[in-house]
């Protein structure tokens, strides 16, 4: 078993053509690899209608209906997150409730609001509750702030994750731009914040690293945006981690612990 | 014959790099089946002077000549570059690498235009990296500018026996050059493939297509990165066995 933790689709409103192309070379790219299941989001329009990054209530509610139906489309095969923006609470619990109902498994939160504002609260909350996982996407160590998101870095996820002890935080894209190391740094001893290992970076050493700080326990193998540095990270945990099943942990086992007991049945 | 173009051994001043050691660029070319790599010498990117670097270069790739082809760094704003040049010559050395945006001199300036016109007048190859890191997470001290793409038209263009190795370049940069050149200009670069994503934008195949499979070569920054990386997008672009071998060595071959 293989299980994307970090994955994406696009959707008509995505301001793309060739979105249902891109959609199914997804899909094509994963049962070349493997993937046994996509654990995937639709943020928004993509930039197209509201930003990706701040998305309004409309598109999210866009966005969530069309994910929920690639999950019924492929049954098994994908699986959803449910995308809100902080900023529109109300409308975002709301969200949050119908999309777990209707078999949404986790929560989506991009970078429309700092993941250690107040605002986040009711949302960990109700992940807590219902027992399902947030994903954050995080600028790993952001130094300053950066066009089109309100990114927040690991120092953040944390104190949202400390805030919250009984709800599973997975830190987004370990591989996706910043400085990898400091998230190391600050994860370490945050028990409730998995690690997802996406992103286009493939530095050597991150993964060695990456398993000095939270162990095979607490890693995701995921893909994000360029699913070929996602294949060269899988194929690399071959060397990294010689035991089978550590490697196996952090192919599928700890994202069938991460997500709700029914999510990959 | 599997030929890497980019590999390095030494520190990385920037950050811990594991395996960069003769022993430990052998291990991940034994693992992929690579026959041969370019070396070059990774401190040497911020030498005041990187002949000392040339030296221990070649001292540690001595044993190992026969797989690991030495790659030295020429600074040509120093006095008297060219006889480094020559060296590397002397060497059997398959290009010689500059970073001129780390090495403090334009990058299609007239020092650069002279190492790549004294470069072809000797047959070399010159390599130049588009980046060494993603941007967002260099060291704070790290702020070398990015090569631009427009140097690399403007060197392309310099000499007719010009002949550039480009490492990791994305789709946008490696269009911006090759379609800003003649055709004859245009063989005077090749590209490796570390930084052309692969699904579902699919980046590596479609400039496979529309720029040619022939200005493709393998190269992986290892260990800098891991060298699983090209390797990986090379089996998600459905390329045909022909089309494989071609950037995994035979362009190369075909080309210097």
């Amino acid at each position: 078993m293989l299980i994307d933790v970090h994955s994406h689709f696009l959707t008509a409103r995505s301001g793309r053509a060739d979105w249902r192309e891109l959609n199914e070379r997804r899909l094509d790219a994963g049962a070349l690899m493997g993937i046994t299941t996509h654990v995937a989001s639709i943020l928004g329009s993509w930039g197209n209608r509201s930003p990706t990054y701040f998305p309004s209530e409309e598109d999210v509610e866009h966005a969530n209906g069309e994910m929920l139906a690639m999950m019924q489309e492929h049954p098994g095969t994908v699986q959803g997150y449910c995308v809100v923006n902080p900023n529109y609470g109300r409308h975002a619990l709301d969200q949050i409730s119908r999309r777990l109902d209707a078999g949404m498994i986790g929560i989506k939160l991009a970078a429309s609001r700092r993941a250690d504002d107040s605002l986040l609260d009711p949302i960990a909350t109700i992940a807590g509750a219902r027992g399902v996982p947030i994903l954050h996407h995080v600028w790993q160590h952001r130094r300053r702030e950066w066009p089109g998101q309100e990114a927040s870095d690991a120092t953040e996820l944390a104190t949202l994750a400390l805030r919250h002890p009984a709800t599973r935080f997975i830190l987004a894209h370990l591989g996706g731009g910043g400085d990898w190391t400091h998230t190391l740094r600050v994860v370490r001893d945050i028990a409730n914040i998995w690690v997802d290992l996406s992103g286009s970076g493939i530095d050597g050493g991150m993964i060695e690293r990456a398993l000095e700080a939270v162990g095979s326990d607490r890693l995701l193998w995921g893909t994000d945006l360029t699913m070929g540095t996602g294949l060269a990270k899988l194929r690399y945990l071959e060397i990294a981690v010689r035991d089978p099943a550590a490697r196996d942990a952090i192919r599928a086992g700890n994202a069938q612990r991460v997500f709700p007991p029914e999510a990959f049945a | 014959m599997i030929t890497d173009v980019a590999t390095f051994i030494g520190a990385y001043p920037y950050r811990h790099v594991d395996g960069g050691t003769p022993e430990g660029v052998l291990s991940n070319m034994d693992r992929l089946g690579v026959d041969r790599a370019w070396v070059a010498h990774l401190p040497s990117i911020l030498y005041k002077d990187p002949a000392p670097g040339t030296v221990a270069l070649l001292r540690v790739l001595e044993p190992h000549r026969e797989r690991l082809l030495p790659v030295p760094t020429i600074h040509p704003g120093l006095p008297h570059w060219e006889r480094d040049l020559d060296a590397a010559s002397r060497e059997g050395a398959p290009a010689v690498r500059a970073y001129p945006t780390w090495q403090g001199i334009e990058p299609a300036g007239d020092a650069m235009r002279h190492l790549v016109a004294a470069a072809a007048a000797r047959r070399l190859p010159v390599h130049l990296a588009v980046r060494m890191e993603d941007i967002r997470q260099r060291h704070p001290l790290d702020t070398a500018a990015e090569l631009p793409a427009a140097a690399v038209r403007a060197l392309a263009r310099h000499d007719e026996g010009a002949r550039l190795v480009i490492s990791n370049a994305d789709r946008a940069f490696v269009e911006e050059v090759h379609f800003g050149l003649t055709p004859a200009e245009a063989r005077r670069v090749v590209w490796d493939v570390a930084w052309l994503w692969g699904p579902p934008e699919d980046h590596l195949r479609h400039v496979l297509a529309t720029v040619g499979v022939e200005r493709f070569v393998l190269g992986t920054g290892a260990p800098l990165r891991l060298p699983d990386g090209p390797f990986a997008q090379l089996d998600l672009a459905n390329l045909t066995a022909d089309d494989r071998a071609r950037v995994l060595g035979r362009n190369l071959a075909d080309w210097t």
